[in-house]
């Protein structure tokens, strides 16, 4: 197996060359995604390697991209289609939610939607309200989807393959601060298993459960608290729907201390559903109130100043462990 | 029924295609009235909104389709079921919410579906079939097949944004699909002219590029020629076309009961009911000598008896066992 260092988007990028040359059935559908490659560069020289019946781009209709590669799921392709911003839900989520979603339950299992949608959600870049939410909790609160988050360049490669193979609609949200960070990524193609969580660092005295961007800042952190003698064991879902619990109940059980950290809103965030998940399952093992870090109740900020003090970083996961360890 | 509507209808036609219509409208007809009966004397959990009425559109769209062409429906989805060939055992189990039903009883009405036979799927969600039947249409051109896909939705449906997105995308792609109309004249309570400016919907084909026409949706071999033509283009590679069916429902908008409020005068609703469906294509039959009105009515004697048999196969289903409410929520 040979790797080299690819950024995060290039990575990403070389998995969809790599599906497609595979499966002749899979095709891409989008705004801006063939000519220009995405406006991110996901997409970048898909048009010229597999040609405009396969990759091609479509009007601004959010529900019609969606409800196009529902349709041509349910009838057995293997639809990629992309949702330029995260936030773009808003336009389609008749689509996502009552249609792709529940169509192989509610049609008692006759159709399987193996349909895959790729967006781009988070902060940092002064895009404001509308351009850079970070909406995991409400796709994960729809029973029938998949939602993957990527937090590095070997799991942006990785799970849009996974995502792309599997019989389910998978949403596959790239962090849009994350796509220029580098990673080891090997040549050829191989997938990472949708709902199992990946132990980034290991650790003893703190378990940091870190969702996308806030995986690496969660690894600055514990660089930080090292320094200190504190150790943190640094947990990325990859995956918050299927949620992988096991993995972070053992870990907690080993540190007794658990902090959640998320760039979405904090409130009602996928924090909130894994902060529950680790009392029910690890409450006689816990040192301390499990913490959890996320967003002011607020739209997103335009204001660099203002969206800096927004988005969680190091500075307050290491803020916030070093609360958790005064305590018991 | 009038003389001029019977030659009208009767110009250059097949007496199988007339046996044919007529068959799919008394079966869509005889199941409505007799789910409604059940649902509204508590017999089958969940509400109804019937088709009668509006046979003509789904019988004639329906006879120029194949099993391979692909539909999507609306929350009125029973009658495209049974004319594309949904049986109406599996029929009834679903509306009883059996384990044998169509979807497993995790579905009822509004998700009744028959894969096997194109039938994508009833939708609780206006206007929601038209993009996925955009969709089922793009898999047809990917794949090279000449099979075709079409969405039905009504008036209120033609107002919703899907509507507009996939109207747009079907022309620019240039996808095989029908885009049809059943313009029954009400938003469920509310008329027409109080939600919409124009009296023509097929009036807004022009804006995506396509052809759009008008058909008396209360004559099925009306209904049929212009579907014909309309697959034709699309299984040719000539891209989608708009077909508005103007046509009635019989009853309101959900169940058989009576309306609830008086929103149709019982004059407007008489008066449709003298240009029915079905009894035209009997009138039709029988003046050009394809059959008799006693084989008419041994038609409609055997699909009652269909109805009866599907009745009892469904009561005699079991339940869904509790223990898989999971089931299909994922493809493993």
């Amino acid at each position: 197996m040979s790797s080299r260092t690819l950024t995060y988007v290039k990575a990403f990028n070389e998995g969809m060359h790599q599906l497609m040359a595979e499966d002749p059935d899979i095709f891409l559908a989008g705004e801006d995604v063939a000519g220009y490659g995405g406006v991110f560069h996901m997409f970048d020289g898909l048009l010229d390697a597999f040609g405009a019946r396969r990759v091609f781009d479509t009007p601004i209709s959010e529900q019609a991209i969606i409800g196009l590669g529902t349709g041509a799921a349910a009838r057995g392709l293997r639809p990629v289609v992309d949702l330029m911003f995260m936030d773009f839900l808003g336009v389609c989520m008749d689509q996502v939610a009552n249609q792709a979603a529940k169509m192989k339950y509610m049609y008692g299992g006759t159709v399987s939607v193996p349909l895959t949608i790729t967006t781009a959600g988070g902060a940092g870049l002064s895009s404001a309200a509308q351009h850079s939410q970070s909406l995991e909790a409400w796709l994960a609160h729809i029973p029938g989807l998949k939602v993957v988050m990527p937090a590095s360049a070997y799991d942006a490669k990785g799970l849009i393959v996974s995502a792309v193979r599997d019989n389910n609609p998978v949403v596959v949200v790239l962090n849009k601060k994350l796509l220029g960070a580098k990673g080891e990524v090997p040549e050829e193609l191989y997938s990472v298993p949708i709902g199992q969580a990946n132990v980034v660092r290991s650790g003893t005295h703190v378990t940091v459960v870190a969702i996308g961007r806030m995986v690496p800042e969660s690894l600055k952190a514990a660089d930080i608290l090292a320094e200190d003698g504190i150790s943190l064991e640094v947990i990325d879902p990859r995956s918050v729907s299927p949620f992988d619990t096991g993995t972070l109940v053992a870990s907690v059980r080993r540190t007794h201390r658990a902090l959640v950290v998320h760039e979405a809103v904090q409130f009602g965030g996928i924090g909130a559903e894994i902060t529950a998940q680790i009392q029910d399952e690890a409450f006689d093992y816990l040192d301390a109130p499990i913490l959890r870090i996320g967003a002011p109740y607020s739209p997103v900020p335009f204001s660099p100043v203002l969206e800096a003090a927004y988005v969680p970083d190091a500075a307050r996961i290491v803020e916030g462990v070093r609360r958790l360890v005064k305590r018991g | 029924m009038s003389e001029a509507a019977v030659q009208d209808a009767a110009l250059e036609v097949e007496a199988d295609v007339v046996l044919d219509l007529h068959r799919r409208m008394v079966r869509i007809r005889l199941f409505e009235e007799n789910a409604g009966k059940l649902a509204e004397s508590g017999t089958m959990p969940g509400f109804l909104h019937l088709y009668v009425g509006q046979e003509a559109v789904a019988a004639g769209v329906m006879s120029v389709l194949r099993d391979e062409d692909q539909i999507t429906s609306t929350h009125r989805g029973h009658g495209h079921a049974v004319a594309k060939g949904a049986e109406f055992r599996p029929m009834f189990a679903e509306l009883y919410g059996r384990t044998t039903g169509y979807c497993m009883g995790r579905g009822g009405s509004m998700h009744i579906n028959d894969l096997s036979r194109g039938m994508l799927g009833a939708n609780g969600i206006v206007g929601a079939g038209i993009p996925i039947a955009v969709g089922a249409a793009f898999a047809s051109k990917y794949r090279g097949e000449d099979t075709v896909a079409a969405a039905f939705f009504g008036d209120g449906g033609s107002n919703i944004g899907a509507f507009h997105e996939a109207a747009n995308m079907a022309a620019v792609m240039t996808l095989p699909v029908l885009l049809v109309c059943e313009n029954n004249g009400y938003a469920e309570f509310t008329p027409q002219a109080e939600h919409m400016k124009i009296e023509n919907i097929d009036d807004r084909a022009a804006s995506y590029g396509m052809p759009g026409v008008v058909v008396d949706g209360m004559d099925a071999l009306a209904v049929r020629a212009v579907a014909l033509e309309a697959v034709e283009r699309a299984r040719a590679g000539g891209g989608p076309t708009l077909i508005e069916a103007k046509t009635y429902r019989y009853f309101d908008h959900q169940g058989i009961k009576g309306m609830r409020i008086a929103y149709r005068s019982p004059e407007e609703v008489e008066a449709w009911k003298e240009r029915d469906a079905i009894k035209l294509m009997e009138a039709v039959g029988v003046a050009r000598g394809f059959a008799t009105a006693e084989f008419f009515a041994g038609v409609w004697d055997e699909v009652l008896a269909d109805v009866k048999d599907a009745i009892e196969f469904a009561e005699a289903s079991p339940h869904p066992d509790p223990a898989d409410i999971l089931l299909n929520v994922y493809t493993d």
